[in-house]
């Protein structure tokens, strides 16, 4: 449990993807298993927890500890976890209880158990596993790691790509021994899951250069839709619905997974669809955010697939074919299909660039991004390859606004002014908009760092707040409302993407900039 | 037991701080006084402006450095008992930092003994603390909620060096206060065995060659003063500064550092947070719950008071064990100022 312990408190503070990277490989190579596995599925969310509510550890530690220290503890820690897992009283002796232990021990326990082995074990660890333990039977872990970004961690201790991780992941269940004796060397596990999740296909960025070579009459266009990419696996009575990096999603969406009744692989855009009309990213969000929507959200927030491509089709391994071919029996399956949650994402027709500039340039719907552009020759191979498929998004939204506040940043950036949040004008007012931390060089963040400190009027924590002098233009993909944000609105990746040192601050724009776009899209 | 009413009045409570009305002196005041005696180093118990000062040689070297030589009209180093007006004073080991002691006064046949800030840890740098039967002890409370348990602070570098040995690319910043904790980290880390060069802020220098005068070795000590190239040589070093630094664009001369900080404060991941550490070491030099709650029952004194901190969770703590306690709520004494 310490090794474990130490793992997810580093992570916790470690902002870093490769330093996260660099961990996670450590605790692979170092912690056996079947340790190492446990942790791995309880990182990538691989395990059933929730065994002990917060209501149960409450009470145990309440038969510890004075109701009114345990209060004002409380108060000043702010987590109710951590505040349980440091004022538990220590009563030894101390021992590294393994996580396989508690793991399996919770497994087996039956529910009236479960509160003595959690004081039990609570008992013989110290502070920061006590942390890890509460977190981990509350279910309540939030360390921010992808089972991809786990999958990656993995692939470092061995030879083996990430992408075949990410082919057999399905297949392994915890705690993966299997899977770590292939990535030291051992033989190439037999896959034997159902309905596993098959590596994506990735498109590159285009740019105006790129263009001019390529012909136009060896593409395919489509939109570029506004959701999340997804990929369907139906075989053998068994449906999943999967994220580009393989995160099983299927509880989420009871409503696309009761409809695959099909035999095949598919791989779409999943959008919230009311009839027609695809709904802003902010409807699928609140889908998202939920693990088990219940009917009026089902009702409200109908999800469904827009297709682009089939991986494999009753029993057939379709991912060698051109696109072209792919294509035509992907439009055969989906006429099969539920149209209600399966449709066909509509293949653009055009001339030339210029023509597809135009369509890019206006797309009929504020959910398209941009245009997707595929060679029709293209095989559907993993990865990011450059050059069969690319995205040409639309150009981004700006705004001109004022740097209104300043924290420094992590990493490479350590001591400098990097992370801003801005504002803009509503009367005479500035109101926080959103925050952004790039679109600038590093030459940019030195002037800007010189700015911070030049003027600082005051500082809340490591929080400076600026004389409200400089302003940037700000670009963005999308816009929601936010009843979160006091401005009422909130950007969708905001960057820099000039900094206006001409410009001066009663000259940046209005918040109506912002919520006349909102208004015009009914939103 | 003598009566409490008897060693309540050796002490009383002025604006200006603590006060002995018998002896006619205060107790690291916040504000200049004619006398006044001294507890420890730190910037918010050790004032400058002071007419005559009494604290322990090396408390009183350490406000020479800290404020320069004319930081009081006169001066004179505890040793022994000393007499004040009508009261006795002893100067005992607090085990705080360099030079701190913990102020003892007595008068007919009744004491009151006023800790300063003090830790239970064994630390090189100065004496252990020296438990003093009284009938009224008055106390810190920094750390005086139960969700303070200090871990072992051999641990805690043993963590700081594996991640030195994980991340061996990246300099490893330390924010360490400049009296006591920064050479608290140095010499904890030479005795886990590191015995690399430790590279230290400007603004640790002078304390730290004061450390060595007083016969402490902190092995291999570089400024760590040095231009961006050089600062880029030094991939997996470790590196000490004083909190301030990590605000300033010192800090920008090393590439992707691991930022850590040690302090008792580290135990609460929100303030860890707030700070943008990337490896919080819990290392402090004052009693954490446990180490308190022992000292007030192992000494058990008739009535103890509290001069700063959390003394909500303390007054309940004295409630529960129905002893007398009394919270001062002084101002002006915080974490040592950056």
């Amino acid at each position: 449990m310490k090794a474990f312990a130490d793992l997810l408190e580093r992570l916790a503070f470690t902002p870093g993807r490769n330093a996260k990277l660099a961990l996670l490989e450590r605790f692979f190579r170092e912690v056996p298993d079947p340790d190492r596995g446990y942790a791995l599925a309880v990182l990538t969310g691989g395990l059933e927890t929730g065994q002990a509510k917060p209501a149960l550890l409450r009470a145990l530690v309440g038969e510890r500890v004075d109701a009114e220290l345990f209060a004002m503890s409380y108060d000043f820690v702010g987590d109710l976890a951590e505040t349980i897992a440091l004022i538990w009283p220590a009563r030894g002796p101390l021992r590294d209880v393994p996580l396989t232990e508690v793991v399996e021990g919770l497994a087996r326990a039956g529910k009236a158990e479960v509160p003595g082995l959690m004081a039990r074990w609570l008992d013989a660890l110290g502070p920061s596993e006590r942390l890890a333990l509460i977190k981990l039977v509350t279910g309540g872990l939030r360390v921010g790691i992808s089972a991809r970004l786990a999958q990656t961690g993995l692939a470092r201790i061995g030879t083996i790509p990430v992408e075949d991780i990410g082919e057999l992941w399905a297949g392994f269940t915890p705690p993966y021994t299997p899977l770590f004796r292939w990535l030291e060397g051992g033989p190439r596990p037999e896959v034997t899951a159902r309905a596993p999740f098959r590596p994506v296909m990735l498109s590159t960025p285009l740019t105006e250069d790129d263009l001019a070579a390529l012909d136009p009459a060896e593409f395919a266009a489509e939109w570029k839709w506004d959701g999340i990419r997804v990929q369907a696996v139906a075989e053998g009575g068994t449906a999943r619905l999967y994220t580009r990096t393989g995160e099983d999603i299927s509880a989420s969406f009871p409503d696309i997974v009761s409809r695959m009744d099909f035999d095949g692989a598919l791989d779409g855009e999943l959008l919230v669809r009311r009839g027609d009309d695809v709904a802003p990213f902010a409807d699928l969000q609140k889908r998202l955010g939920r693990k088990a929507p219940g009917k009026a959200m089902l009702a409200s927030h109908p999800a469904a697939l827009r297709l682009y491509d089939l991986l494999l089709w009753q029993g057939d391994d379709l991912r060698a074919l051109s696109w072209s071919d792919r294509r035509a029996r992907l439009e055969r399956a989906v006429a099969g299909l539920d149209p209600g949650h399966f449709d066909l994402s509509p293949r653009l027709r055009f001339a030339d660039w210029e023509e597809l500039a135009a369509l890019r340039a206006d797309p009929p719907a504020a959910v398209i991004e941009g245009v997707m552009l595929k060679r029709l020759d293209s095989a559907y191979v993993a990865g990011r390859p450059r050059g069969p498929w690319f995205k040409w998004k639309r150009a981004p939204m700006v705004v001109d606004a004022v740097i209104l506040y300043a924290q420094r940043g992590h990493g490479k950036r350590s001591g400098f002014y990097s992370d801003f949040t801005f504002g803009l004008w509503d009367g005479e007012r500035l109101v926080p908009v959103g925050k952004a931390y790039s679109g600038f060089t590093d030459e940019e963040l030195n002037k800007l760092d010189r700015f911070v400190r030049a003027n600082t009027i005051d500082r809340f924590g490591p929080v400076r707040s600026l004389k409200p002098a400089l302003v940037v233009e700000v670009a963005f993909e999308g816009l929601n409302r936010s009843t979160r944000h006091k401005s009422g609105v909130a950007m969708r990746f905001p960057r820099i993407s000039r900094i206006r040192w001409d410009k001066p601050a009663a000259e940046a724009d209005h918040l109506t900039a912002l919520t006349d776009i909102l208004d015009e899209a009914g939103a | 037991m003598p009566m409490p009413a008897d060693a309540t009045r050796l002490l009383t409570l002025r604006p200006e701080g603590l006060y002995c009305p018998e002896g006619d002196f205060f107790i690291d005041p916040m504000r200049p006084v004619p006398r006044a005696l001294i507890t420890h180093g730190h910037s918010d118990h050790a004032r400058s402006g002071h007419g005559a000062v009494l604290a322990s040689a090396q408390t009183l070297d350490i406000m020479a450095i800290r404020y320069g030589e004319g930081f009081a009209s006169a001066t004179q180093a505890a040793e022994g008992p000393v007499t004040l007006g009508g009261v006795e004073v002893r100067f005992h080991p607090a085990g705080h930092v360099l030079g701190s002691c913990q102020i003892e006064v007595r008068a007919a046949g009744v004491n009151a003994v006023v800790s300063g800030d003090y830790s239970r840890v064994p630390n090189p740098a100065c004496a252990a603390f020296e438990p003093v039967p009284c009938d009224l002890f008055v106390t810190e409370a920094t750390f005086a909620l139960p969700v303070f348990h200090h871990p072992p602070p051999g641990d805690e570098i043993a963590r700081l060096l594996a991640s030195v040995a994980a991340f061996p690319e990246r300099a490893h910043l330390i924010g360490a206060y400049a009296l006591g904790k920064a050479q608290r980290v140095i010499m904890l880390l030479r005795q886990a065995g590191y015995d690399a060069p430790i590279y230290i802020h400007g603004a640790l220098q002078r304390l730290c060659d004061y450390h060595l005068e007083q016969g402490i070795p902190l092995g291999d000590l570089r400024p760590a003063t040095m231009d961006k190239a050089e600062a880029k040589t030094l991939r997996g070093a470790v590196v000490i500064a004083p909190p301030s630094a990590f605000a300033s664009p010192w800090v920008q001369r090393f590439t992707d550092p691991v930022i850590a900080f040690a302090s008792g404060w580290m135990q609460i991941r929100a303030r860890a947070r707030q700070r943008g550490v990337e490896l919080p070491l819990v290392i402090s030099d004052h009693v954490d719950w446990p180490d308190l709650t022992r000292t007030l029952r192992e000494l058990n004194p008739a009535e103890f008071w509290i001069t700063h901190g959390r003394d909500d969770a303390l007054m309940r703590w004295a409630e529960l064990e129905q002893r007398r306690a009394r919270p001062l709520h002084l101002v002006g004494y915080e974490d040592e100022a950056e």
